[in-house]
């Protein structure tokens, strides 16, 4: 017998799609029942109670959980988001519902004994409801009372060698693409470097030092599936600086239909027979390609690597050799002056282990210039907005490129620094005025 | 409920702290056919919706069943998908950037199997468990929210909204008949945390009403100045406000000609609430797109400026939104994603295609850059 009424939230129970609503009140009942006759240490109605504050939500049209909330662990400024509804004395059970940012593995690859791990941790000591996973990438532990949060902390890094995620003004948890583990495409190790700079820098990711918040996201190619170029302060997306690799028999046997385009990734609908001249060389963002007498021919030269030939033709087509990042800097959402995607601050860097140029020679300088200019809830996107690309290409101590524009100012208003023309700025008003009279 | 402790000793809180630890190494969760192929795959196929393999240069193949996922889910949910992954996958699974979940499996045989069973688990109501689907040019999952399961700032639900509209576009997370993938988005307030920005197509909370001001509570409660630096538009200024019993405190003033309702405020102090019932509702974007395929990454641009909030089952956002993917499914050629079709078309012909009203809140007149969006060129179709 559930606890609550909730005639709304059981309408969610219907439709195909995968029902929260019938996943919470089966973990309710199960909470309940009791059947390994756990010794819950937050209230063992506590998924009945978030479904009657969230029917309530339903019935009132607004949120009910209070503003903010200020909780942690010692040692961290952050990783835990605290959380109390509204109205404790009808919903003790949510009364404290706060949330524990736990660190994924890269690429998200898992091992049932691990997670099972965590299900006995949480269902023991949370409400044994979870996020898989947040938009960042950590996996979210929703809902358990303030006294257990250092014992969640403790048990996970005790028993599960396995730390929290970040919060606050600092770097929050980088997460990646599937990259090299099971893609063709990844220039680069996504996985690896993802861990690596996680791990080099567990320090700005615990003890908030920043302005404000600022992520990485790493994408193995120009597909970009962890959206980094939106979703991350510094975005590294690979690609190659070489030839595309051609299969000429491969292009006959797509040209021949023997292979499906993109994968098959269109077979539900009859687009009719393959058409190369069509559906790759005419959509060539650059026209870089051409088809002639059975052969594909790219003047790579004026590729500018969409991916999109590889992505349509992926067993006759594959990235170069000579391979590396992209790095773009500054996206953001719409507070406080308007969303922005990553801006391209370099154009090819090499991504290999440990790392040190992108560690010295482009993560740690920009951080140095944000956190000594950065206002106070600036992001690094506003910044340059505030101060100009041109400060950033400085602080990177690299030379203006084409690549970084997509295409040079209108207006005039040009800004020279005073060193940079003959004579300087201090003139005389009398000197001028001998030769032009008042 | 008796208190059980971990070994931590809170009269000695620091003592065997670990910390800086970050998270598990990914290779110990590599399946043993990722872990021996990794950076040699040669290419890959999707052989039906939701289901892939990988083929490597040693010739191994890598066969991944994707599912759906309600990205809240609770511990026995996850038992469910190790019962499975231990059954058919040798105990590993992942999950990907979209929250869908996949399961791996090293011989084609197995995939049968394994599908076959994702897709007889059901819950009490009748729903799907474990979906197979959300690959190629059709619809995955949305990625989403807090709402009101978690979240003190949102002016819609999350899970719900998604839950509705997933099932209104069920049939394209299970089929490839799309032009091009379609992402959609949700977000619960215009702080955007997800993809809301750059998606095919986006829900966005939204609000319609000012502040309401606390002025008791208020200085108490905030600093000020935070308060009046987290405006975009400048509306609140610094004042004093007398109380009812003679008291005079510092606050806020808001000059609510100017206030556009984006919640910061409320974000920076708690004493400056504005979630209303009738007032609160969704906005739809669309047009937005993280890659660099054929052309650049876009921004999603609003395209519907308010669908009020209709709990459970939001069937106005629904609609609108079946409405805009029928659209684009009868009017874009292969490969073009929904903001290539509207940008090729032009804008006034998406209004026209998808049939929705085009009203004065679409246009933009945030500071200098809303000029550009205007149209300086006598080309438009009529």
């Amino acid at each position: 017998m559930a606890k609550h009424e909730t005639p709304l939230l059981s309408q969610l129970e219907t439709g195909p799609w995968p029902s929260f609503v019938s996943d919470i009140k089966r973990e309710a009942e199960s909470r309940a029942k009791n059947e390994k006759g756990i010794d819950y240490q937050i209230p063992v109605d506590a998924c009945e109670d978030l479904l009657g504050v969230l029917e309530l939500s339903y019935k009132h049209g607004r949120t009910h959980w209070k503003h903010g909330g200020i909780v942690g662990v010692f040692g961290y400024g952050g990783g835990v988001i605290g959380r109390y509804c509204d109205q404790p004395e009808q919903f003790p059970g949510v009364a404290h519902f706060h949330t524990m940012r736990v660190s994924q593995p890269a690429g998200k690859f898992y091992t049932t004994e691990y997670l099972k791990g965590l299900c006995d941790l949480w269902e023991f000591r949370g409400s044994g409801i979870t996020n898989m996973h947040g938009s960042t990438g950590d996996i979210i532990f929703i809902g358990t009372t303030t006294p257990q949060l250092e014992e969640v902390f403790y048990e996970l890094t005790h028993t599960f060698n396995q730390d929290l995620g970040g919060s606050g003004s600092n770097l929050r948890t980088p997460s990646d693409c599937v990259g090299q583990a099971r893609c063709e495409f990844a220039c680069y190790d996504t996985q690896a470097i993802c861990h690596e700079l996680t791990n080099y820098y567990q320090d700005e990711l615990h003890r908030p030092a920043f302005p404000y918040k600022f992520k990485f996201k790493f994408d193995g190619c120009p597909n970009c599936c962890v959206a980094s170029i939106a979703r991350s302060d510094l975005s590294f997306i690979g690609t190659w600086r070489d030839e595309i690799r051609i299969d000429a028999e491969a292009v006959k046997a797509y040209v021949g239909g023997e292979l499906k385009p993109n994968g098959g990734a269109h077979a539900g609908r009859d687009w009719g027979a393959f058409d190369i001249q069509k559906e790759v060389v005419d959509l060539c963002p650059t026209k870089c390609m051409r088809y002639a007498d059975g052969k594909l021919e790219i003047n790579n030269k004026e590729c500018t690597r969409c991916m999109h030939c590889i992505n349509v033709m992926p067993r006759a087509l594959r990235i170069g050799n000579d391979r590396g990042v992209t790095i773009l800097a500054g996206a953001k959402a719409p507070i406080l002056d308007g969303a922005q995607m990553g801006t391209l601050i370099v154009p090819f860097m090499k991504a290999e282990a440990p790392y040190d140029d992108i560690k010295e020679k482009v993560i740690e300088p920009i951080w140095d210039w944000w956190m000594e200019e950065g206002k106070n809830r600036e992001r690094l996107g506003e910044l340059m907005k505030r101060q100009g690309l041109q400060r950033m290409i400085e602080v990177l101590g690299v030379d203006p490129d084409p690549r970084m524009v997509q295409e040079p100012r209108s207006n005039p208003y040009i800004f020279w620094k005073e060193d940079e023309v003959e004579g300087g700025w201090k003139r005389d008003i009398n000197e001028f005025r001998k030769y032009h009279k008042r | 409920m008796a208190f059980v402790s971990s070994g931590y000793n809170p009269e000695k809180p620091m003592e065997n702290r670990i910390t800086d630890i970050g998270p598990r190494h990914f290779e110990e969760f590599y399946p043993p056919a990722v872990k021996a192929n990794k950076g040699k795959w040669l290419y890959h196929e999707i052989l039906e919706p939701g289901v892939l393999v990988h083929v490597s240069e040693t010739g191994d193949e890598l066969y991944t069943v994707r599912t759906g996922g309600c990205r809240l889910m609770s511990v026995s949910h996850i038992r469910e998908i190790c019962e499975i992954a231990d059954k058919h996958c040798g105990g590993y699974v992942r999950f990907t950037t979209r929250n869908n979940i996949e399961f791996m499996v090293d011989s084609k045989d197995k995939v049968k199997p394994l599908v076959d069973d994702l897709m007889s688990r059901k819950q009490d109501g009748g729903c799907y468990k474990f979906p197979v689907g959300g690959t190629g040019a059709g619809i995955t999952n949305i990625i989403h929210t807090q709402g009101w399961i978690h979240c003190h700032t949102p002016a819609t639900d999350a899970s719900g909204p998604v839950k509705a509209t997933m099932d209104v576009l069920f049939d394209d997370f299970r089929d490839m008949r799309l032009p091009a993938h379609l992402r959609v988005s949700l977000a619960c307030c215009l702080n955007m945390c997800g993809a809301v920005h750059c998606s095919d197509i986006a829900i966005l909370g939204y609000h319609r009403k000012p502040p309401m001001l606390d002025h008791e509570y208020l200085d108490k409660m905030c600093e000020i100045p935070l308060a009046i630096a987290a405006c975009p538009t400048a509306a609140i200024k610094p004042s004093k406000i007398k109380l009812d019993n003679g008291t005079e405190v510092k606050s806020v003033a808001v000059n609510e000609e100017r206030c556009m309702f984006c919640g910061n405020c409320y974000t920076m102090c708690p004493s400056m609430p504005l979630a209303d019932d009738v007032g609160d509702g969704i906005v739809i974007m669309a047009g937005g797109k993280v890659s660099n395929r054929i052309t650049a990454p876009k921004f999603s641009k609003v395209v519907v400026a308010f669908i009020p909030n209709e709990p459970p089952r939001w069937p106005k956002v629904t609609d609108t939104i079946k409405q805009i993917v029928e659209a684009y499914a009868k009017g874009a050629n292969k490969y073009e994603r929904l903001g290539e079709w509207a940008e090729r078309i032009g804008w006034e012909r998406f209004f026209e295609a998808c049939e929705l009203d085009f009203t004065h809140h679409l246009i933009d007149d945030f500071r200098d850059p809303a000029y550009y969006t205007w149209r300086q060129t006598s080309n438009f179709k009529f």
